[in-house]
């Protein structure tokens, strides 16, 4: 299929040449040719000023046959307008596959007001970012969302497609994966891709981390994936590294049968759980919401964010959003200092992909002991002021 | 108000190993439970059920044995409970589970509220319920804590990670509950005579009018190619004695994290 062209209203002015992101149009005597890099998405269609191009009949609905899907895509999701911290690894690891393929690596933007922040993607490596700036896309909202991914995924058929596993993105990429009747890898803590297949190799942790196991999506397009936030490092920017944005407009109604009526940002110390460089985790060994106050002193040392076990969180010192572990949340930092907690399973599959693992416990049969990398046999009432007194000593502050 | 759950009969976690020698999946032995996020979902529908009224059906997709895990549910107070289960349904990954369940429940029908927990600890997805509101069209929210339902419009309160959200729903809507909605009750005397003496239907592919190429393997777009253990961690030293000297050894080796 081709787009067509009517000869005689074609004036060779070269506008649809501009507009074209893939570089699929080229001027031939006076009249534009598109090469096989045409994908058939109609930004000419729209560019042209004597309206001579047109989409052929069904481009739209197509069904795209597997080898003819292209790309690698990134949700690129926000918090508050500003770009969460799993989209640069993404594009870091987004890089590395399109660069392998030889495919280009594209962001999509929604949100509003968020058109500022595409440059940002551009410079972290996307050759094309799609911006949908509206305002009913200001609050992160599944159904509205999706309606707008789900028409650009039809039209394009990318043949990949990554997103963080945040609460956001698992939330909502399972709804296109469905509207697409693809498959969907969820949770992701390695990827690869075979060059000569053009397969997407997706391995996780099932079974509470007990087991890996590698995934792929043979017959369907995109193969789809959200990936743990922390497991990929953060690319450098690419100096000098050139691309597009395009802006896409919303044409159709949006749905309205889910309203975000308030966002309420909770107010914690360190970063969320779920980003954050250093935890410490509590448990019951702390005996007593009053000991927190000796391990709020040791995070905002470490600049750590705190969590705990379910008996922490049960007791009610601390809040439900801080449980860590089966029932709770799965978090990823380079470094996890377990507390007083004794490792039950339900526990560790919580914290599995934590680069270093230390644990501060006073029975040396403790099972924590098995899964941390370091530890230290003893009383955290002793340990921890000791370690706080250690590090300040050797960082040069004041006692 | 009619109100559905959607429950999974999973094996407990812990047993779950890799067989060294074959290379695969050793459940043999292992206890089955009721995945704990489904009876957090279940709980929301008793809430729901006691400030609004009406009937809960609770439906699972799984070997003739997940009857167990129906007849659980009956206990803690569900009013009836359909299993899915058919040979070819075997195989399912998210997206050919959702198929058959949306299946099941378009012939449930008239249905305001499903109920899903946030994921199955088996395969820890938590794709299954979005996947399932797509398939019948549904307005969703996930990581529900908090529900309540006014002027036929469904108002909740949702986690993200970095915050709370409050959504409004038209109805019929989806939900996928989390832990914070509250501790599931006990099952009461009455339930647990129910349940032994209760009829469970079980539905085939035919009686939920399955497309075949849909359904378990052959309606699964994924593929497990590998399975393997996971790597160990590496260096390991655990240290004990003077807390002086741990803490000095604790810091030479963790000094570009913490200096
Ligand atoms: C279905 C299900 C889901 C669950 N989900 C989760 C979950 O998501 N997250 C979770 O965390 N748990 C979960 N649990 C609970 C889990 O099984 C454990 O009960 C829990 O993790 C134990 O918490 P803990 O380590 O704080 O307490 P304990 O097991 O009581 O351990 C306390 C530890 O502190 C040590 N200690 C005491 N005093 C001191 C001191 N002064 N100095 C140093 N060490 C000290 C003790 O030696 C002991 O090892 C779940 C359980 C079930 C059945
Ligand atoms: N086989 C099944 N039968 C019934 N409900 C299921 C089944 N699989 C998943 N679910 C529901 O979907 C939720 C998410 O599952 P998952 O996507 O597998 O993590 C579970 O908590 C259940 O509510």
């Amino acid at each position: 299929m081709e787009i067509i062209l009517d000869k005689e209203k074609c004036t060779g002015c070269g506008k649809c040449v501009e507009s074209c992101p893939f570089g699929a149009l080229e001027l031939q005597n006076d009249l534009p040719k598109t090469n096989e890099e045409c994908r058939l998405c109609g930004l000419c269609v729209k560019a042209c000023p004597e309206n001579a191009l047109s989409l052929p009949e069904g481009a739209k609905k197509k069904k795209q046959r597997v080898k003819e899907t292209r790309d690698i895509w990134v949700f690129a999701e926000t918090r508050n307008g500003e770009i969460a911290s799993v989209v640069y690894e993404l594009l870091g690891k987004g890089r590395y596959l399109s660069e392998k393929l030889g495919q280009k690596l594209i962001a999509v933007l929604l949100g509003s007001g968020v058109e500022p922040q595409a440059q940002e993607l551009l410079n972290y490596g996307a050759d094309i970012v799609y911006v949908i700036d509206h305002p009913d896309l200001k609050e992160f909202n599944e159904k509205r969302y999706g309606a707008v991914l789900i028409d650009l995924l039809k039209t394009n058929c990318p043949h990949i497609f990554l997103a963080g596993a945040t609460a956001r993105g698992r939330s909502l990429i399972p709804q296109l994966a469905a509207a697409l009747e693809t498959g969907l890898t969820a949770d992701c803590t390695a990827l690869d891709v075979e060059s000569e297949t053009g397969l997407l190799l997706q391995t996780r942790p099932a079974f509470g981390g007990n087991i890996m196991a590698t995934i792929t999506c043979p017959d369907h397009r995109p193969q789809m994936a959200t990936v743990r936030p922390h497991i990929f490092p953060k690319p450098q920017p690419l100096p000098g590294h050139k691309g597009k944005i395009i802006k896409v407009d919303i044409e159709k109604q949006l749905p309205d049968d889910l309203e975000v009526t308030s966002f309420i940002k909770t107010e914690t110390e360190g970063p969320d759980l779920t980003e954050a460089d250093i935890i410490i985790g509590v448990g019951r060994g702390i005996k007593g919401p009053e000991n927190l106050k000796l391990i709020e002193k040791f995070a905002h040392l470490l600049g750590a964010s705190i969590g705990g076990t379910r008996v922490v969180v049960d007791a009610g010192w601390l809040p439900a959003r801080c449980q860590i572990g089966q029932t709770g949340l799965t978090v990823s930092p380079k470094l996890y200092i377990a507390c007083g907690i004794s490792g039950a399973i339900q526990h560790i599959v919580g914290i599995q992909s934590a680069k270093t693992i230390v644990a501060i416990n006073k029975d040396p049969d403790a099972p924590i002991f098995n899964v941390a990398d370091y530890g230290i046999v003893g009383d955290l009432f002793e340990v921890i002021p000791a370690l706080m007194a250690e590090i300040k000593k050797r960082r040069g502050e004041e006692n | 108000m009619k109100y559905i759950v959607c429950l999974k009969q999973v094996p407990e976690t812990e047993g779950v190993r890799i067989n060294p020698e074959t290379g695969t999946l050793m459940r043999e032995g292992v206890k089955s439970i009721i995945n704990p996020y489904d009876l957090y979902a279940l709980e929301a529908a008793l809430k729901a059920k006691e400030h609004y009224g009406g009937q809960i059906v609770v439906i699972s997709m799984g070997p003739p044995q997940a009857e167990e895990a129906l007849r659980e549910a009956i206990s803690y107070g569900a009013d009836e409970a359909i299993l899915l289960s058919d040979r070819t349904f075997a195989g399912a990954d998210t997206l050919a589970t959702s198929y058959t369940l949306a299946q099941a429940i378009k012939k449930i029908g008239n249905y305001d509220i499903i109920f899903c927990g946030k994921q199955a600890i088996d395969g820890d997805t938590a794709q299954v319920g979005p996947e399932l509101a797509q398939r019948l069209n549904l307005p969703y929210a996930t990581y529900v804590h908090k529900i309540g339902i006014k002027d036929n419009f469904l108002l909740v309160e949702r986690n993200l990670d970095d915050g709370f959200q409050t959504l409004q729903l038209s109805l019929p809507a989806l939900l996928t509950i989390v832990k914070e909605i509250g501790e599931p009750r006990v099952p009461s005397i009455r339930g647990k005579m129910r349940a032994k003496k209760v009829q469970i239907p079980v539905w085939t592919a035919q009686d939920i009018d399955a497309k075949a190429e849909k359904l378990g393997l052959s309606g699964s777009p994924t593929r497990v190619v590998k399975i393997f253990s996971p790597p160990s961690r590496g260096e390991k030293e655990i240290f004990t004695g003077k807390v002086d000297e741990c803490v000095k050894k604790l810091y030479d080796k963790l000094e570009n994290v913490l200096g």
